[in-house]
Protein backbone atom coordinates (compact mmCIF):
# COMPACT_ATOMS: atom_id res chain seq x y z
CA UNK A 1 0.00 0.00 0.00
CA UNK A 2 1.07 3.04 -0.76
CA UNK A 3 0.88 5.72 1.84
CA UNK A 4 0.97 9.38 0.52
CA UNK A 5 3.04 11.46 2.84
CA UNK A 6 2.19 14.77 1.10
CA UNK A 7 0.46 16.79 3.79
CA UNK A 8 -3.08 18.52 4.02
CA UNK A 9 -4.67 20.26 6.37
CA UNK A 10 -7.28 18.54 7.71
CA UNK A 11 -9.57 21.45 7.08
CA UNK A 12 -9.40 21.41 3.83
CA UNK A 13 -9.86 18.20 3.11
CA UNK A 14 -13.02 18.14 5.46
CA UNK A 15 -14.55 21.17 4.23
CA UNK A 16 -14.25 19.82 0.86
CA UNK A 17 -15.99 16.57 1.47
CA UNK A 18 -18.80 18.62 3.15
CA UNK A 19 -18.90 20.75 0.07
CA UNK A 20 -19.82 17.87 -2.03
CA UNK A 21 -21.99 16.78 0.51
CA UNK A 22 -24.15 19.45 0.35
CA UNK A 23 -24.60 18.88 -3.41
CA UNK A 24 -26.13 16.05 -3.29
CA UNK A 25 -28.19 16.83 -0.02
CA UNK A 26 -30.00 20.33 0.66
CA UNK A 27 -30.25 19.76 4.61
CA UNK A 28 -26.43 20.37 5.10
CA UNK A 29 -26.45 24.61 6.49
CA UNK A 30 -22.51 25.59 6.80
CA UNK A 31 -21.91 28.20 9.59
CA UNK A 32 -18.56 29.58 10.18
CA UNK A 33 -17.60 32.27 13.47
CA UNK A 34 -15.91 34.51 10.69
CA UNK A 35 -12.88 31.61 10.36
CA UNK A 36 -12.11 30.39 6.42
CA UNK A 37 -9.92 27.95 5.20
CA UNK A 38 -8.74 28.00 1.26
CA UNK A 39 -11.52 25.60 0.60
CA UNK A 40 -14.30 27.14 2.35
CA UNK A 41 -14.28 29.99 -0.58
CA UNK A 42 -15.40 28.12 -3.19
CA UNK A 43 -18.08 26.34 -0.65
CA UNK A 44 -19.57 29.38 0.41
CA UNK A 45 -19.57 31.11 -2.90
CA UNK A 46 -21.92 27.99 -4.62
CA UNK A 47 -24.12 27.98 -1.55
CA UNK A 48 -24.46 31.52 -0.09
CA UNK A 49 -27.99 30.55 1.16
CA UNK A 50 -26.25 27.60 3.22
CA UNK A 51 -23.39 29.19 4.12
CA UNK A 52 -24.03 31.70 6.79
CA UNK A 53 -20.55 33.92 7.87
CA UNK A 54 -22.49 34.62 11.55
CA UNK A 55 -19.31 37.02 12.71
CA UNK A 56 -17.04 36.53 15.39
CA UNK A 57 -19.86 35.37 17.63
CA UNK A 58 -19.11 32.15 18.67
CA UNK A 59 -22.34 32.28 21.12
CA UNK A 60 -24.46 32.82 18.87
CA UNK A 61 -22.85 30.44 16.55
CA UNK A 62 -24.24 27.30 18.76
CA UNK A 63 -27.29 29.38 19.46
CA UNK A 64 -28.09 29.27 15.65
CA UNK A 65 -26.93 26.08 15.03
CA UNK A 66 -29.60 24.23 17.57
CA UNK A 67 -32.18 26.58 16.10
CA UNK A 68 -30.94 25.12 12.27
CA UNK A 69 -31.10 21.40 13.77
CA UNK A 70 -34.80 21.70 15.40
CA UNK A 71 -35.25 22.69 11.97
CA UNK A 72 -34.22 19.62 10.33
CA UNK A 73 -30.76 20.79 8.94
CA UNK A 74 -27.51 19.23 9.70
CA UNK A 75 -25.54 21.96 10.66
CA UNK A 76 -21.53 22.33 10.48
CA UNK A 77 -20.09 24.85 12.87
CA UNK A 78 -16.66 26.18 12.11
CA UNK A 79 -14.53 28.17 14.42
CA UNK A 80 -10.71 28.43 16.03
CA UNK A 81 -10.71 25.21 18.79
CA UNK A 82 -10.34 27.20 21.80
CA UNK A 83 -13.07 29.18 20.91
CA UNK A 84 -15.95 26.88 19.66
CA UNK A 85 -15.40 25.01 22.84
CA UNK A 86 -14.71 27.54 25.34
CA UNK A 87 -16.04 30.72 24.52
CA UNK A 88 -19.56 29.20 24.12
CA UNK A 89 -19.04 26.19 26.73
CA UNK A 90 -22.67 27.35 28.16
CA UNK A 91 -24.09 27.35 24.84
CA UNK A 92 -23.15 23.81 24.07
CA UNK A 93 -24.05 22.54 27.42
CA UNK A 94 -27.47 23.75 27.07
CA UNK A 95 -27.92 23.87 23.76
CA UNK A 96 -26.46 20.55 22.40
CA UNK A 97 -25.89 18.26 25.39
CA UNK A 98 -29.10 18.90 26.99
CA UNK A 99 -31.07 19.32 24.23
CA UNK A 100 -29.60 15.84 22.47
CA UNK A 101 -31.20 13.66 25.56
CA UNK A 102 -34.25 15.14 24.52
CA UNK A 103 -34.73 15.57 20.70
CA UNK A 104 -32.43 14.54 17.58
CA UNK A 105 -29.72 17.51 16.49
CA UNK A 106 -27.55 17.16 14.57
CA UNK A 107 -24.89 19.74 15.23
CA UNK A 108 -21.06 19.41 14.35
CA UNK A 109 -18.62 21.51 15.44
CA UNK A 110 -15.52 22.25 14.18
CA UNK A 111 -12.82 23.19 15.69
CA UNK A 112 -9.25 23.73 14.32
CA UNK A 113 -5.87 24.45 15.70
CA UNK A 114 -5.83 21.28 18.28
CA UNK A 115 -3.19 21.39 20.73
CA UNK A 116 -1.11 23.98 19.77
CA UNK A 117 -0.65 24.13 16.10
CA UNK A 118 -1.62 28.02 16.80
CA UNK A 119 1.70 27.58 18.18
CA UNK A 120 3.50 31.25 17.73
CA UNK A 121 -0.02 32.69 18.96
CA UNK A 122 0.53 32.00 22.57
CA UNK A 123 -1.98 30.37 25.35
CA UNK A 124 -4.93 32.33 23.99
CA UNK A 125 -4.85 30.10 20.97
CA UNK A 126 -3.18 27.02 22.33
CA UNK A 127 -5.88 24.80 23.01
CA UNK A 128 -4.79 22.11 25.24
CA UNK A 129 -8.02 21.94 27.77
CA UNK A 130 -11.05 21.03 24.79
CA UNK A 131 -10.34 17.26 25.67
CA UNK A 132 -11.20 17.87 29.30
CA UNK A 133 -13.72 20.02 29.48
CA UNK A 134 -16.28 18.62 26.24
CA UNK A 135 -16.02 14.97 27.79
CA UNK A 136 -17.37 16.83 30.42
CA UNK A 137 -20.47 17.27 28.54
CA UNK A 138 -22.90 13.66 28.18
CA UNK A 139 -23.94 13.22 24.71
CA UNK A 140 -21.41 15.02 22.99
CA UNK A 141 -19.12 12.90 20.23
CA UNK A 142 -15.45 13.62 20.13
CA UNK A 143 -13.39 13.03 17.58
CA UNK A 144 -9.81 14.15 17.17
CA UNK A 145 -8.28 12.61 13.76
CA UNK A 146 -4.88 12.37 12.83
CA UNK A 147 -4.69 13.15 9.58
CA UNK A 148 -7.09 14.30 6.54
CA UNK A 149 -7.75 10.91 5.31
CA UNK A 150 -9.28 9.91 8.73
CA UNK A 151 -11.00 13.05 9.29
CA UNK A 152 -12.96 13.02 5.93
CA UNK A 153 -13.74 9.26 6.65
CA UNK A 154 -15.52 10.42 9.81
CA UNK A 155 -17.79 12.49 7.47
CA UNK A 156 -20.16 9.86 6.77
CA UNK A 157 -20.53 9.18 10.49
CA UNK A 158 -21.23 13.32 10.94
CA UNK A 159 -24.01 13.03 8.78
CA UNK A 160 -25.76 10.07 9.95
CA UNK A 161 -26.10 10.25 13.44
CA UNK A 162 -28.43 13.14 14.62
CA UNK A 163 -26.39 13.61 17.83
CA UNK A 164 -23.77 16.59 18.36
CA UNK A 165 -20.67 16.20 17.53
CA UNK A 166 -16.84 18.29 17.87
CA UNK A 167 -14.35 17.15 15.73
CA UNK A 168 -11.07 18.88 17.08
CA UNK A 169 -8.76 19.39 13.94
CA UNK A 170 -5.06 20.37 13.86
CA UNK A 171 -3.71 23.17 12.49
CA UNK A 172 -1.18 22.37 10.72
CA UNK A 173 -0.91 20.53 7.60
CA UNK A 174 -0.03 17.18 8.20
CA UNK A 175 0.92 13.90 6.46
CA UNK A 176 -1.76 11.10 6.05
CA UNK A 177 -0.59 8.16 8.13
CA UNK A 178 -2.44 5.79 6.20
CA UNK A 179 -3.92 6.00 2.15
CA UNK A 180 -7.23 4.59 4.41
CA UNK A 181 -8.74 3.48 7.51
CA UNK A 182 -9.02 -0.32 7.86
CA UNK A 183 -12.97 -1.25 7.77
CA UNK A 184 -14.23 -1.25 11.70
CA UNK A 185 -11.30 1.88 12.86
CA UNK A 186 -13.47 4.19 12.74
CA UNK A 187 -16.63 2.31 14.73
CA UNK A 188 -13.85 1.03 17.28
CA UNK A 189 -12.86 4.91 17.58
CA UNK A 190 -9.03 3.79 17.21
CA UNK A 191 -6.68 2.42 15.35
CA UNK A 192 -3.33 0.23 15.58
CA UNK A 193 -0.69 2.15 13.82
CA UNK A 194 2.61 -0.08 14.90
CA UNK A 195 3.26 -3.24 17.25
CA UNK A 196 4.96 -3.06 20.46
CA UNK A 197 5.97 -4.10 23.42
CA UNK A 198 5.22 -1.52 25.26
CA UNK A 199 2.26 0.50 23.83
CA UNK A 200 1.40 4.52 23.07
CA UNK A 201 -1.86 5.48 23.11
CA UNK A 202 -1.85 9.21 21.22
CA UNK A 203 -4.53 11.07 19.60
CA UNK A 204 -4.19 13.60 16.66
CA UNK A 205 -1.07 15.41 15.89
CA UNK A 206 0.50 13.69 19.13
CA UNK A 207 -0.02 10.68 17.17
CA UNK A 208 2.63 11.57 14.45
CA UNK A 209 5.01 12.06 17.37
CA UNK A 210 4.61 8.93 18.63
CA UNK A 211 5.47 7.15 15.46
CA UNK A 212 8.53 9.28 15.55
CA UNK A 213 9.41 8.43 18.96
CA UNK A 214 8.87 4.28 18.16
CA UNK A 215 11.28 5.23 15.28
CA UNK A 216 13.97 6.10 17.68
CA UNK A 217 13.79 3.07 19.72
CA UNK A 218 14.90 -0.30 19.44
CA UNK A 219 12.38 -2.59 16.69
CA UNK A 220 9.53 -3.72 18.64
CA UNK A 221 9.70 -2.03 21.67
CA UNK A 222 7.08 0.40 21.65
CA UNK A 223 3.99 0.14 19.83
CA UNK A 224 1.44 3.01 18.59
CA UNK A 225 -2.24 2.97 18.69
CA UNK A 226 -4.26 6.00 17.07
CA UNK A 227 -6.82 7.13 19.55
CA UNK A 228 -9.31 8.93 16.45
CA UNK A 229 -12.16 9.44 18.95
CA UNK A 230 -12.43 9.89 22.70
CA UNK A 231 -16.55 9.38 22.22
CA UNK A 232 -17.82 6.73 21.11
CA UNK A 233 -14.80 4.62 21.83
CA UNK A 234 -15.22 0.50 21.88
CA UNK A 235 -13.63 0.22 25.21
CA UNK A 236 -13.52 -3.32 25.34
CA UNK A 237 -11.72 -3.45 22.01
CA UNK A 238 -9.24 -0.87 22.96
CA UNK A 239 -8.89 -2.70 26.63
CA UNK A 240 -7.91 -5.79 24.98
CA UNK A 241 -5.57 -3.66 22.32
CA UNK A 242 -3.60 -2.78 25.84
CA UNK A 243 -3.86 -5.87 26.81
CA UNK A 244 -0.62 -7.44 25.91
CA UNK A 245 0.86 -4.14 26.48
CA UNK A 246 4.29 -4.55 29.41
CA UNK A 247 3.53 -0.26 29.87
CA UNK A 248 0.96 1.75 28.41
CA UNK A 249 1.82 5.71 27.34
CA UNK A 250 -0.61 8.15 26.81
CA UNK A 251 0.61 11.06 24.83
CA UNK A 252 -1.39 14.27 24.15
CA UNK A 253 -1.18 18.05 23.31
CA UNK A 254 -3.44 19.13 26.11
CA UNK A 255 -3.00 19.38 30.22
CA UNK A 256 -2.63 16.49 32.04
CA UNK A 257 -4.48 16.03 35.38
CA UNK A 258 -7.14 17.83 33.82
CA UNK A 259 -9.47 14.86 32.67
CA UNK A 260 -7.92 14.31 29.18
CA UNK A 261 -6.41 11.32 27.42
CA UNK A 262 -4.46 10.65 30.67
CA UNK A 263 -7.77 10.34 32.92
CA UNK A 264 -9.73 8.53 30.00
CA UNK A 265 -7.26 5.50 29.68
CA UNK A 266 -6.52 5.56 33.72
CA UNK A 267 -10.43 5.05 33.52
CA UNK A 268 -10.60 2.35 30.82
CA UNK A 269 -7.50 -0.04 32.16
CA UNK A 270 -9.53 0.35 35.68
CA UNK A 271 -12.81 -0.95 34.25
CA UNK A 272 -11.17 -3.21 32.11
CA UNK A 273 -9.42 -4.94 34.88
CA UNK A 274 -5.91 -4.08 33.57
CA UNK A 275 -3.08 -3.38 35.96
CA UNK A 276 -0.27 -2.23 33.55
CA UNK A 277 2.03 0.71 34.15
CA UNK A 278 0.85 3.65 33.53
CA UNK A 279 2.94 6.92 32.50
CA UNK A 280 0.44 10.17 31.20
CA UNK A 281 2.72 12.32 28.69
CA UNK A 282 0.93 15.50 27.84
CA UNK A 283 1.63 19.61 28.81
CA UNK A 284 2.04 20.43 32.14
CA UNK A 285 -0.11 22.69 33.60
CA UNK A 286 1.33 25.87 32.67
CA UNK A 287 0.60 28.23 29.66
CA UNK A 288 3.63 28.86 27.12
CA UNK A 289 4.30 31.50 26.11
CA UNK A 290 7.47 30.76 24.12
CA UNK A 291 8.00 31.37 20.66
CA UNK A 292 10.01 30.25 17.85
CA UNK A 293 7.13 27.12 17.01
CA UNK A 294 5.61 23.82 17.94
CA UNK A 295 9.09 22.28 18.00
CA UNK A 296 10.17 24.82 20.40
CA UNK A 297 7.72 24.69 22.40
CA UNK A 298 7.42 20.91 22.44
CA UNK A 299 11.37 20.82 23.48
CA UNK A 300 10.35 23.29 26.12
CA UNK A 301 7.91 21.04 27.69
CA UNK A 302 9.20 17.75 27.10
CA UNK A 303 7.25 16.57 24.26
CA UNK A 304 10.28 16.57 21.79
CA UNK A 305 10.67 12.70 20.30
CA UNK A 306 13.87 13.02 21.82
CA UNK A 307 12.86 12.83 25.33
CA UNK A 308 9.94 11.21 24.94
CA UNK A 309 12.09 8.28 23.83
CA UNK A 310 14.23 8.61 26.57
CA UNK A 311 11.25 8.34 29.11
CA UNK A 312 9.88 5.16 27.25
CA UNK A 313 13.60 3.63 27.36
CA UNK A 314 14.04 4.69 30.83
CA UNK A 315 10.35 2.54 31.74
CA UNK A 316 11.59 -0.24 29.59
CA UNK A 317 14.83 -1.09 31.75
CA UNK B 1 -60.65 30.22 17.81
CA UNK B 2 -59.61 33.35 18.85
CA UNK B 3 -61.15 35.23 21.81
CA UNK B 4 -62.21 38.77 22.04
CA UNK B 5 -61.56 41.33 24.60
CA UNK B 6 -63.78 40.58 27.04
CA UNK B 7 -62.80 36.76 26.69
CA UNK B 8 -59.09 37.45 26.81
CA UNK B 9 -59.26 39.10 29.94
CA UNK B 10 -61.07 36.55 31.61
CA UNK B 11 -59.06 33.97 30.51
CA UNK B 12 -55.97 36.28 31.79
CA UNK B 13 -57.80 36.71 35.23
CA UNK B 14 -58.30 32.73 35.19
CA UNK B 15 -54.33 32.02 34.10
CA UNK B 16 -53.25 34.37 36.86
CA UNK B 17 -55.59 32.16 39.09
CA UNK B 18 -54.39 29.33 38.09
CA UNK B 19 -50.54 30.57 38.19
CA UNK B 20 -50.98 31.04 42.44
CA UNK B 21 -52.51 28.03 42.95
CA UNK B 22 -49.16 26.60 41.42
CA UNK B 23 -46.79 28.54 43.19
CA UNK B 24 -49.01 27.51 46.94
CA UNK B 25 -47.91 23.91 45.77
CA UNK B 26 -44.20 24.85 44.80
CA UNK B 27 -43.58 27.98 46.21
CA UNK B 28 -39.57 27.41 45.12
CA UNK B 29 -41.46 28.91 41.50
CA UNK B 30 -40.99 32.17 40.50
CA UNK B 31 -44.15 33.75 41.22
CA UNK B 32 -43.09 37.53 40.33
CA UNK B 33 -41.46 37.16 36.57
CA UNK B 34 -43.92 34.21 36.16
CA UNK B 35 -47.22 36.77 36.52
CA UNK B 36 -45.65 39.48 34.30
CA UNK B 37 -46.20 37.92 30.82
CA UNK B 38 -49.75 36.72 31.55
CA UNK B 39 -51.27 38.75 28.75
CA UNK B 40 -48.34 38.06 26.25
CA UNK B 41 -48.74 34.25 26.69
CA UNK B 42 -52.91 34.43 26.55
CA UNK B 43 -52.56 37.24 23.23
CA UNK B 44 -50.47 34.20 21.31
CA UNK B 45 -52.71 30.82 22.31
CA UNK B 46 -56.05 32.32 22.83
CA UNK B 47 -56.36 35.59 20.39
CA UNK B 48 -55.48 33.93 16.91
CA UNK B 49 -51.75 34.66 16.64
CA UNK B 50 -49.74 31.62 17.04
CA UNK B 51 -50.75 28.48 14.80
CA UNK B 52 -50.06 25.32 16.71
CA UNK B 53 -52.04 21.68 17.21
CA UNK B 54 -51.58 20.65 20.96
CA UNK B 55 -52.33 16.96 19.90
CA UNK B 56 -49.21 17.66 17.92
CA UNK B 57 -47.33 19.89 19.56
CA UNK B 58 -43.84 19.55 16.61
CA UNK B 59 -46.49 19.90 14.08
CA UNK B 60 -44.17 21.10 11.10
CA UNK B 61 -46.39 24.05 10.10
CA UNK B 62 -47.01 25.36 13.41
CA UNK B 63 -45.53 28.63 14.56
CA UNK B 64 -42.53 28.91 16.45
CA UNK B 65 -42.74 29.93 20.52
CA UNK B 66 -39.67 29.78 21.98
CA UNK B 67 -40.02 30.78 25.88
CA UNK B 68 -36.59 32.69 26.50
CA UNK B 69 -37.15 33.59 29.89
CA UNK B 70 -38.04 29.96 30.92
CA UNK B 71 -37.81 30.34 34.99
CA UNK B 72 -40.50 33.07 34.73
CA UNK B 73 -43.09 31.16 32.67
CA UNK B 74 -44.72 29.48 35.09
CA UNK B 75 -47.91 30.88 33.61
CA UNK B 76 -47.59 29.18 30.59
CA UNK B 77 -48.39 25.64 32.31
CA UNK B 78 -51.96 26.58 32.97
CA UNK B 79 -52.21 27.86 28.84
CA UNK B 80 -50.62 24.54 27.91
CA UNK B 81 -53.27 22.24 30.18
CA UNK B 82 -55.99 24.10 28.97
CA UNK B 83 -55.43 23.80 25.30
CA UNK B 84 -54.70 19.91 26.03
CA UNK B 85 -51.07 19.56 25.73
CA UNK B 86 -51.22 17.61 28.40
CA UNK B 87 -53.56 16.59 31.28
CA UNK B 88 -54.67 19.26 33.78
CA UNK B 89 -53.45 16.93 36.85
CA UNK B 90 -49.82 17.91 35.74
CA UNK B 91 -50.62 21.20 37.50
CA UNK B 92 -50.70 19.19 40.90
CA UNK B 93 -47.71 17.98 40.48
CA UNK B 94 -45.29 20.75 39.80
CA UNK B 95 -42.10 20.32 40.99
CA UNK B 96 -43.25 16.59 42.29
CA UNK B 97 -41.86 13.64 41.96
CA UNK B 98 -43.61 11.69 38.49
CA UNK B 99 -44.98 15.24 37.30
CA UNK B 100 -42.99 16.93 33.95
CA UNK B 101 -42.72 20.38 34.99
CA UNK B 102 -40.63 21.81 36.47
CA UNK B 103 -39.51 24.70 38.67
CA UNK B 104 -38.18 25.69 35.71
CA UNK B 105 -39.41 24.67 32.52
CA UNK B 106 -37.72 21.67 30.06
CA UNK B 107 -38.03 20.73 26.62
CA UNK B 108 -39.80 17.54 27.98
CA UNK B 109 -43.14 19.56 28.41
CA UNK B 110 -45.35 19.22 25.19
CA UNK B 111 -45.60 22.79 23.98
CA UNK B 112 -42.11 23.82 25.29
CA UNK B 113 -39.59 24.01 22.09
CA UNK B 114 -36.28 24.22 23.85
CA UNK B 115 -34.93 24.23 27.64
CA UNK B 116 -34.47 27.23 28.57
CA UNK B 117 -34.24 29.06 32.11
CA UNK B 118 -30.38 29.82 31.36
CA UNK B 119 -30.92 33.46 30.01
CA UNK B 120 -30.12 35.21 26.66
CA UNK B 121 -30.24 31.45 24.80
CA UNK B 122 -34.09 32.11 23.35
CA UNK B 123 -32.66 34.80 20.70
CA UNK B 124 -30.25 33.11 18.68
CA UNK B 125 -32.05 29.87 18.68
CA UNK B 126 -34.76 31.50 17.56
CA UNK B 127 -32.60 33.39 14.45
CA UNK B 128 -31.74 29.84 13.90
CA UNK B 129 -34.98 28.37 13.65
CA UNK B 130 -36.39 31.44 11.42
CA UNK B 131 -33.06 31.34 9.28
CA UNK B 132 -33.72 27.35 9.04
CA UNK B 133 -37.76 28.07 7.72
CA UNK B 134 -37.12 31.05 5.56
CA UNK B 135 -34.44 28.51 3.60
CA UNK B 136 -36.88 25.52 3.63
CA UNK B 137 -40.12 27.92 2.10
CA UNK B 138 -41.57 27.39 4.98
CA UNK B 139 -43.96 30.79 6.26
CA UNK B 140 -44.19 29.94 10.26
CA UNK B 141 -43.05 32.80 12.59
CA UNK B 142 -41.23 32.50 15.28
CA UNK B 143 -41.40 34.39 18.32
CA UNK B 144 -39.86 34.26 21.24
CA UNK B 145 -40.03 36.03 24.88
CA UNK B 146 -37.55 37.29 27.03
CA UNK B 147 -37.06 39.46 30.13
CA UNK B 148 -35.82 42.97 30.19
CA UNK B 149 -33.51 41.59 32.73
CA UNK B 150 -32.17 38.93 30.25
CA UNK B 151 -31.14 41.60 28.05
CA UNK B 152 -28.12 42.11 29.81
CA UNK B 153 -26.85 38.84 28.53
CA UNK B 154 -24.00 39.59 25.71
CA UNK B 155 -25.33 36.59 23.56
CA UNK B 156 -28.65 38.56 23.14
CA UNK B 157 -27.21 41.42 21.24
CA UNK B 158 -24.69 38.77 18.93
CA UNK B 159 -28.57 37.18 17.71
CA UNK B 160 -30.11 40.80 17.37
CA UNK B 161 -27.44 42.05 14.91
CA UNK B 162 -27.36 38.64 13.37
CA UNK B 163 -31.17 38.90 12.98
CA UNK B 164 -31.02 42.36 11.78
CA UNK B 165 -28.54 41.65 9.20
CA UNK B 166 -30.11 38.68 8.07
CA UNK B 167 -33.62 40.57 7.91
CA UNK B 168 -35.23 37.66 9.34
CA UNK B 169 -38.69 39.40 9.38
CA UNK B 170 -40.21 36.09 10.08
CA UNK B 171 -39.04 36.76 13.65
CA UNK B 172 -40.79 38.77 16.72
CA UNK B 173 -38.58 38.99 19.87
CA UNK B 174 -41.56 39.89 22.70
CA UNK B 175 -39.74 41.60 25.80
CA UNK B 176 -41.40 41.22 28.68
CA UNK B 177 -40.12 44.63 29.93
CA UNK B 178 -40.62 44.31 33.83
CA UNK B 179 -38.89 46.74 34.95
CA UNK B 180 -36.73 44.62 37.21
CA UNK B 181 -33.98 41.68 37.39
CA UNK B 182 -33.41 39.56 40.22
CA UNK B 183 -32.09 42.20 42.76
CA UNK B 184 -33.25 45.28 41.73
CA UNK B 185 -34.82 47.42 38.96
CA UNK B 186 -33.16 47.79 35.57
CA UNK B 187 -32.76 50.96 35.54
CA UNK B 188 -30.67 50.94 38.86
CA UNK B 189 -28.61 47.98 37.95
CA UNK B 190 -27.64 49.44 34.29
CA UNK B 191 -30.53 51.28 32.44
CA UNK B 192 -31.67 49.61 29.33
CA UNK B 193 -33.81 52.52 28.27
CA UNK B 194 -34.18 54.01 25.62
CA UNK B 195 -34.88 49.97 25.23
CA UNK B 196 -36.17 50.55 21.31
CA UNK B 197 -33.96 52.41 19.99
CA UNK B 198 -31.02 50.14 20.76
CA UNK B 199 -33.00 47.63 18.43
CA UNK B 200 -33.60 50.18 16.05
CA UNK B 201 -30.32 50.78 15.27
CA UNK B 202 -29.70 47.49 14.81
CA UNK B 203 -32.65 47.44 11.96
CA UNK B 204 -35.43 46.40 13.54
CA UNK B 205 -38.87 47.31 13.24
CA UNK B 206 -40.17 48.27 17.55
CA UNK B 207 -43.29 48.34 18.84
CA UNK B 208 -44.07 48.80 22.17
CA UNK B 209 -47.15 48.37 24.11
CA UNK B 210 -49.46 48.54 27.52
CA UNK B 211 -48.03 44.87 28.42
CA UNK B 212 -51.11 44.39 30.76
CA UNK B 213 -53.50 45.59 27.92
CA UNK B 214 -54.13 42.35 26.05
CA UNK B 215 -55.99 43.10 23.48
CA UNK B 216 -53.28 45.66 22.42
CA UNK B 217 -50.90 43.05 22.61
CA UNK B 218 -52.51 40.36 20.70
CA UNK B 219 -53.27 43.64 17.97
CA UNK B 220 -49.60 44.01 18.00
CA UNK B 221 -48.64 40.31 17.63
CA UNK B 222 -50.86 40.17 14.87
CA UNK B 223 -49.66 42.78 12.58
CA UNK B 224 -45.82 42.03 13.78
CA UNK B 225 -46.33 38.50 12.49
CA UNK B 226 -48.08 39.13 8.87
CA UNK B 227 -45.48 42.10 8.10
CA UNK B 228 -42.81 40.71 5.96
CA UNK B 229 -40.93 44.10 5.32
CA UNK B 230 -37.51 42.56 5.77
CA UNK B 231 -36.68 43.56 9.12
CA UNK B 232 -37.22 41.45 12.38
CA UNK B 233 -39.51 42.78 14.92
CA UNK B 234 -39.48 43.51 18.92
CA UNK B 235 -42.28 44.18 21.15
CA UNK B 236 -41.68 46.19 24.27
CA UNK B 237 -44.39 45.04 26.25
CA UNK B 238 -44.54 47.17 29.15
CA UNK B 239 -45.25 45.51 32.19
CA UNK B 240 -45.17 45.27 35.64
CA UNK B 241 -43.39 42.75 37.44
CA UNK B 242 -45.67 40.94 40.21
CA UNK B 243 -49.02 41.82 38.06
CA UNK B 244 -51.47 41.10 40.41
CA UNK B 245 -50.27 41.05 43.60
CA UNK B 246 -49.77 44.50 45.51
CA UNK B 247 -46.82 43.15 47.05
CA UNK B 248 -44.66 42.59 44.49
CA UNK B 249 -45.86 45.22 42.61
CA UNK B 250 -42.91 47.62 42.99
CA UNK B 251 -41.00 45.49 45.10
CA UNK B 252 -37.41 45.70 43.29
CA UNK B 253 -36.47 42.04 45.00
CA UNK B 254 -39.99 41.30 44.40
CA UNK B 255 -38.09 38.11 42.00
CA UNK B 256 -37.15 36.35 44.77
CA UNK B 257 -40.17 36.67 46.61
CA UNK B 258 -42.11 33.46 47.56
CA UNK B 259 -45.99 34.20 48.40
CA UNK B 260 -47.52 32.14 52.02
CA UNK B 261 -50.20 29.73 51.22
CA UNK B 262 -52.78 32.30 53.66
CA UNK B 263 -51.62 35.33 51.17
CA UNK B 264 -52.66 33.12 48.18
CA UNK B 265 -55.73 32.14 49.55
CA UNK B 266 -56.56 36.42 50.66
CA UNK B 267 -55.66 37.50 46.87
CA UNK B 268 -57.78 34.84 45.43
CA UNK B 269 -60.55 35.27 47.54
CA UNK B 270 -60.44 39.33 46.75
CA UNK B 271 -60.01 38.27 42.92
CA UNK B 272 -61.21 35.33 42.21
Amino acid sequence: MTVPTMAVAMRDAFIREIHTRMMERSDIFFLSADFGSPRLDALRLEFPDRFVNVGIAEQNLINLSLGLALEGFCVFAYAIAPFITMRCFEQIRVDLAIHAQIRAINVNLIGVGAGMSYDVSGPTHHCLEDLSIMRTLPHLEIHSPSDAVAAVAMLDGALGRPVPKYFRLDGKALPNLAASLAPGDLARGFRILREGRMLMLATGFMAHRALAVAALLPAGLLGVIDLLSLRPVDEAALAEALAPAEAVFTLEEAFLGAGGLDAFTAGLLRGAGLDRPLQCCGVEQRYRFELGGREILHEAIGLSAAALAARVLAAAR
Amino acid sequence: MALNREQLEQKCREVRRETLLIHRRAPETRIASSLSPVEILVALYYGGVLAFDPRRPQWPARDRFIVSKGHGSISFYPILADLGFFPREELEKVSKAGGILGGIPDSVIPGYETTNGSLGHGPGVACGMALGLRVKGRGCHVFVLAGDGELYEGSVWEAVMFAGAQKLDNLSLVVDANRAAMLNFTREIIDLEPLGAKFAAFGWDVDEVDGHDVEAVRDALQAQKSRRDGRPKVLVARTIKGKGVPRLEGDPLSHVQTLSPDEVDELLRRRP
